[in-house]
């Protein structure tokens, strides 16, 4: 039940909404007839909304409080138990593939293309999650191995006319290579200033791509990026979309399959180890400096390849598409889906990826609902929409 | 009896403090050893210089693993003096949380396995062999500590004196010759600390370990050393058997000086 402190909470909340949004949702000044107008009805609804939304909210936190105090055990997340159960996991799985290969013949165009931005997302959220969510190495400037990649195949195509199916491993190596020289230098730094370097690292590949004409044209870009061929046929526009759709489930899948091999393996104990403490971990004999920087080479391996694929979707490029913005975007689908959790970041791109572009109303407010969602995720489900659970090893116990 | 860990004239200068002043001391192979003395003396920075979490200011610390030549610690990063046969666990529990019971064994493993990120994208048989190995031992370990009970359950949710056995497991499975233990005891109640003085003397006399121990729990230091070293800010004041250390001079003023103590 409403309690009465909540309600005289609720009612300063709301009061201080209105004193802080006074400026923005009450006053207008008509710059045309030069008068101040004041919209006194909007102040009310402010006040209202104000009210109810923390009242709303103080419910919740205490559902979620009673709920924590209800079963501390059985938290693992719904759709790790279905793939858990021999009797759901293949009609789960066969629902998946059914629904991916159907897809873009039943919806149109339009769909299928959103859906492979979004599935360039699960990848890029896939790699970062190694840095981010396994290593605990908190990278802000992800975006420009991504770019890396998509200019690879822009470059590459332009000048040596090497197709997209070639472009694909050398992208690949080229991330390697670019995530090792730049993790040399800053991965000596921790947390803070990890994210900082890394920050101003993505930036001036950026600015580079902008300034340095020769290479890429500039701000300009580069245009009439082939899609991929099949066996030398080019599809017309129509098909080409959803033969880039299957490239990148197949991507995907691929991707999902190395991480979990990673993750459960003795380079991916390795780098939660680092992520849980840095000292204990190398206490227990395992190179930092070498961990950490194989987390971030193979991270930006798979950022470089979400980059091929983001190049041969959109046919052009240009330095704009590698903003800070993206790095942000990339960074919120793995902490909202589930930092450390592969399923979850692949929930995370869908859902942060899709929903902007099917609620066109709010995807000006992009930024602002990313924010406000990472608030709610923060406060009531910390460890993201689908949080990650650890392998349990099946073996034979030995009789002594 | 040959000493395995030589250390000479150990200083640590923390600014203007220093938190050891010219340390000596050795363990002998087969030994349970101790190192006590009051809050703040500086132990678990011994311990610290020792394993190359801090760089020492001065000093020699070597070690002879049992049918090696000797060789010098000093400026080795720590994953290093692990891989070297030094092994330790901490004062304040520092478990790896996002993981099993048994993945924290595990992670003790690493540095005695090889299969790197390629082997483990393709799973070759060496890998999975490996792997396979990796789980068995871990789990042989959990069981001689007494902890295979838990062996699925996440490393958090073990009750206090289950994870400063963890501690010791994940420890053991990095295959050391010599266990540095801070603070085992801290903390538990007395049936726990009877099963620890237990462990630590079936681990010295099956495991082949040697053992050197950092306590403030008096009854368990007398009855488990061969050997005590006491220190008292930064300085080395005494060593020797339980009778000899309990009946010295410096010792008792160090530790009455110290109301603190439980001794
Ligand atoms: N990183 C550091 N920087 C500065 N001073 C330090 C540092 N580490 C330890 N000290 C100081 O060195 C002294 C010895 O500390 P240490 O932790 O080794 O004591 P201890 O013998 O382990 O004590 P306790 O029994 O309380 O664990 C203390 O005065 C401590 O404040
Ligand atoms: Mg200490």
């Amino acid at each position: 039940m409403v309690t009465k402190k909540e309600i005289k909470q609720s009612f300063f909340i709301a009061l201080w909404f209105m004193v802080l949004t006074f400026p923005l949702m009450v006053i207008k000044v008509n710059t045309i007839k030069n008068i101040v107008v004041f919209r006194w009805t909007n102040l009310i609804w402010v006040g209202i909304v104000g009210f109810l939304a923390s009242l709303i909210w103080n419910y919740f936190l205490r559902m979620k409080d009673e709920k924590k105090k209800a079963d501390t055990k059985d938290n693992i997340p719904i759709v790790h138990r279905l793939l858990q159960n021999e009797k759901f996991r293949i009609p789960f799985l066969a629902a998946i593939g059914i629904f991916a290969l159907v897809y873009p013949f039943v919806f149109p165009m339009y769909h299928t293309s959103i859906m492979i931005s979004a599935l360039v997302y699960v990848m890029l959220g896939l790699g970062l999650n190694i840095v981010v969510g396994l290593a605990g190495l908190l990278d802000l400037g992800y975006v420009a191995f991504y770019a890396v990649g998509a200019y690879a195949y822009a470059l590459l195509n332009l000048h040596f006319g090497i197709s997209f199916w070639v472009v694909l491993p050398i992208a690949a190596l080229l991330g390697t290579i670019f995530g090792t020289l730049l993790g040399y230098p800053v991965l000596r730094l921790r947390g803070d200033y990890l994210a900082i370097v890394t920050l101003g690292f993505g930036e001036i590949i950026r600015i580079v791509l902008e300034n340095w004409d020769e290479l890429g044209n500039g701000p300009r870009g580069i245009g009439n990026i082939p899609s991929p061929s099949f066996f030398g046929h080019q599809f017309n526009q129509h098909n080409s979309v959803i033969y880039i759709y299957f490239i990148v489930i197949a991507l995907v899948l691929l991707t999902i399959f190395f991480v979990n091999r990673l993750e459960n393996s003795r380079i991916g104990r390795a780098w939660i180890a680092l992520r849980d403490d840095e000292i204990a971990c190398q206490a227990m004999g395992i190179d930092k400096f070498k961990t950490k920087l194989t987390a971030f080479a193979l991270g930006a391996t798979w950022a470089a390849l979400g980059g091929v694929v983001f190049a041969a979707k959109t046919s052009f490029i240009n330095p704009m598409s590698f903003t800070i913005w993206e790095s942000i975007t990339i960074l919120c689908v793995v902490v909202i889906g589930g930092m450390g959790s592969a399923i979850g970041v692949i929930a995370g791109a869908l859902v942060l990826i899709l929903l902007p572009e099917y609620l066109r109303a709010v995807a000006e407010y992009r930024m602002l609902v990313f924010g406000a969602l990472q608030v709610v995720v923060m406060v009531f489900k910390p460890e993201g929409l689908i949080q990650g659970v650890r392998k349990i090893y099946k073996f034979k116990k030995v009789e002594e | 009896m040959e000493p395995i860990l030589n250390v000479k004239n150990l200083t640590m200068n923390f600014g203007g403090l220093k938190a050891l002043d010219t340390v000596n001391l050795t363990v002998e192979k087969g030994q349970i050893a101790a190192l006590i003395g009051p809050n703040g003396a500086g132990k678990t920075t011994f311990f610290n210089c020792i394993t190359g979490i801090y760089e020492p200011s001065e000093g020699l610390v070597e070690i002879t693993p049992p049918g090696k030549p000797t060789q010098k610690l000093n400026g080795l990063k720590t994953n290093y003096v692990t891989e070297r046969g030094l092994a330790r666990t901490f004062q304040n529990i520092r478990l790896f949380e996002g993981m099993t019971v048994l993945e924290n064994v595990m992670i003790g493993r690493h540095c005695r396995l090889k299969s790197g990120i390629i082997k483990a994208m393709l799973r070759t048989s060496s890998q999975k062999d490996e792997e396979k190995q990796a789980v068995y031992d871990s789990y042989e370990i959990l069981e001689k500590i007494g902890l295979d009970q838990y062996v699925d359950e996440m490393a958090v949710n073990l009750p206090y004196g289950a994870q400063r056995r963890l501690e010791i497991a994940r420890a053991l499975a990095t295959d050391p010759f010599l266990l540095l233990l801070d603070e085992p005891a801290a903390g538990m109640n007395p049936q726990e600390t009877k099963e620890l003085d237990e462990l630590i003397v079936w681990l010295r006399d099956n495991e082949n370990v040697s053992i050197l121990l950092i306590e403030h729990d008096m009854k368990l230091v007398m009855s488990l050393s061969d050997n005590i070293h006491v220190v008292d800010y930064g300085k080395k004041i005494a060593e020797g058997t339980p009778e000899e250390v309990k009946s010295n001079p410096e010792v008792i003023k160090a530790y009455l000086g110290d109301e603190s103590e439980d001794a």
